[in-house]
């Protein structure tokens, strides 16, 4: 019993109570203990709210799919009661007086939290050695990164512990540790989901999304995340925002096909790009098959191309870092988070603060944000990765007047060593090149496992929809996940 | 361009970020690397492109909403100042900042 419509189906036939699942999610999650997961656990506060889920059961509740379902929240969203510290020193005390929107629409659908999970400081890495509480392992082989920034949100599902875990994406955080941990992840159109109470790295990236085992256990999660909400000046409130992305996806799951030809009549567009120099040589092939599993039940595939994907590199580098360096101001050790003991005056106290507070990472990424934002840069760096952004973003809107959606790799390569690629930042953020793209466009993008490479590590497909086309994207990868078993493989020793 | 001692302490500086001694080789050469990677950026031609802020409204111009300037209820002052480190009768303590 793996994934949330296996936990429904046993809750509503009482074969399970929200106690046992979540006693049971507790136990595996101190058994897992050495993955570094989870960052706050707390028996009595995850017990109330599966008591409180079968109170509802016993009341007769019965319209609730993810009533009693346990579910662990990257610790970026705040959670009244619980430590909330955005992997950051800075924050290492710090406990919300209130829910993100997230959090509190999980928990009004019935979802009860298992614990904090582990990520990269303010979700700023690729790899969640960044986190200020240590580096997580990836359960396939733990002397690897499990991806990041939502590292501990993809652990913890690929280790069995929970059926699903909420995580934010700047420039790929679901989808490359989805990919790395052989999990289900989607980044929703900028917008979907309420970044209230997700605390803020880069404002016009942040997308907060859903990871989980399958495609469908996904669009049940997204479903009761996504929609309008008035505390977030970028939530989305237009006609298209507005339709259930779980019926949408259900009705077109309903619909019939014969099934040699389960994806007639959708155009996959391929772009070149994706499959150039740096790409390894398992996860090409791992994701050429998918995309020929495609083909062979009826899609047609179509030649596209991104031509300024490498550019999305360093727009990415200067639009995020300024984003970050203008959010992260609001930490200065007077109204939350760390205060140096030791300062000589109130500006003092502020610089002291906030050299103490924050990590290496995270104080690289203020100081180039400041540097590119300052004056006489704004025009060269700032305004200029903006330029750079609006043409990236129309190259995507180019590509899919020709394909209904855009499939390649996640990330160049699968996970690597743990500590292999930390003295050299540059380095880790070439990793990003298939992921940032679309996050500087806004666009939804999933991550779904399609193989193994040799040494039996997981590689994820990409899937690229146009705004607003999540109930299509996870359909197709719904019907992907009736074709194959990657999704269903588990780590062994943590199941 | 590389980033040297005085600029690093101008930004740092600016960003409110105290940078030890010992870590101004180190941070430097960090951001050395990082300023040639955005560089790629001066090459592109982007004569007539309009910056893009907000991503959705590359298909079609998007405002941010603005909520009515009206007093809410939705302040706990109590809640909200739990966290800070000093306090002292509802109100945040900072050192002197006037003799």
């Amino acid at each position: 019993m793996r994934t949330i419509t296996d936990f429904s189906h046993a809750l509503a036939a009482k074969q399970a109570s929200a106690v046992e699942l979540a006693t049971d999610a507790l136990a595996k999650a101190t058994a897992a203990k050495g993955l570094n997961a989870f960052l706050h656990v707390d028996a009595d506060l995850t017990l109330a709210e599966a008591r409180a889920a079968d109170k509802q059961f016993a009341a007769g509740v019965t319209n609730k799919p993810l009533l009693g379902v346990p579910i662990a929240h990257k610790d970026i969203f705040v959670t009244c009661g619980w430590r909330s510290t955005a992997g950051s020193m800075m924050l290492a005390n710090y406990v919300s007086p209130f829910d993100a929107t997230v959090v509190e629409r999980l928990r009004a659908a019935g979802m009860v939290c298992v614990g904090k999970l582990n990520c990269d400081e303010f979700a700023m890495g690729s790899s969640n050695e960044n986190s200020a509480f240590g580096a997580v392992q990836n359960p396939w082989d733990t002397s690897r990164i499990p991806g990041g920034s939502s590292g501990g949100s993809a652990a913890a599902i690929s280790a069995g512990i929970v059926p699903a875990s909420t995580g934010s994406d700047t420039g790929g955080s679901l989808r490359q540790p989805a990919a790395m941990t052989g999990i289900t992840a989607i980044k929703p159109t900028y917008g979907r989901v309420s970044r209230y109470g997700m605390i803020a790295f880069a404002s016009s990236l942040d997308q907060g999304g859903p990871m989980a085992h399958t495609a469908e256990d996904c669009a049940l999660v997204l479903d009761a995340m996504a929609g309008f909400d008035e505390r977030d000046s970028t939530s989305l409130d237009s006609e298209k925002a507005k339709v259930s992305i779980w019926r949408a996806f259900s009705g077109q799951i309903a619909s019939k096909r014969p099934s040699n030809v389960e994806f007639a009549g959708l155009r996959i567009g391929v772009p070149k790009e994706f499959f150039a120099e740096g790409l390894s040589a398992d996860v090409g092939a791992r994701v050429t098959e998918a995309i020929e599993t495609f083909k062979k039940h009826g899609a047609t595939v179509v030649d596209i191309s991104l031509p300024r994907t490498a550019l999305s590199i360093p727009a990415y580098y200067v639009i995020a870092p300024a984003e970050a360096s203008s959010n992260l101001s609001r930490f200065d050790g007077i109204r939350f988070g760390h205060r140096a003991a030791q300062y000589a005056d109130v500006n003092d106290m502020i610089a002291k603060s906030r050299a103490e507070g924050f990590g290496r990472e995270v104080k690289r990424r203020i100081l180039t944000g400041a540097y590119v934002l300052s004056h006489g840069y704004y025009d060269a760096y700032y305004l200029q990765a903006q330029r750079v952004r609006r043409l990236i973003a129309q190259d995507f809107q180019t590509a899919f007047k020709s394909c209904d959606l855009i499939m390649g790799p996640v990330a160049p390569t699968t996970a690597w060593k743990i500590g292999e690629k930390s003295s050299d930042p540059v380095a880790m953020y070439l990793e990003d090149i298939f992921t940032l793209g679309v996050s500087l466009a806004g666009l939804p993008g999933m991550s779904v496992p399609c193989g193994f490479d040799h040494q039996r590590l997981p590689v994820g497909l990409q899937i690229i929809g146009n705004y607003f086309e999540e109930s299509a994207m996870l359909a197709a990868a719904h019907r992907y996940q009736q074709l194959t078993d990657w999704h269903l493989q588990s780590p062994g020793g943590h199941k | 361009m590389s980033f040297d001692a005085t600029t690093l302490h101008r930004i740092a500086s600016l960003a409110r970020l105290d940078v030890p001694a010992d870590q101004l080789a180190s941070l430097g050469a960090e951001m050395s690397a990082l300023l040639v990677l955005v560089d790629q950026l001066q090459g592109v031609d982007t004569k007539g492109v309009a910056p893009l802020a907000h991503p959705l409204s590359a298909v079609s111009e998007m405002a941010l909403r603005l909520r009515p300037d009206e007093a809410c209820a939705e302040i706990n002052r109590e809640a909200n100042m739990q966290n800070a480190p000093m306090t002292e009768n509802g109100l945040f303590l900072v050192p002197k900042v006037l003799d």
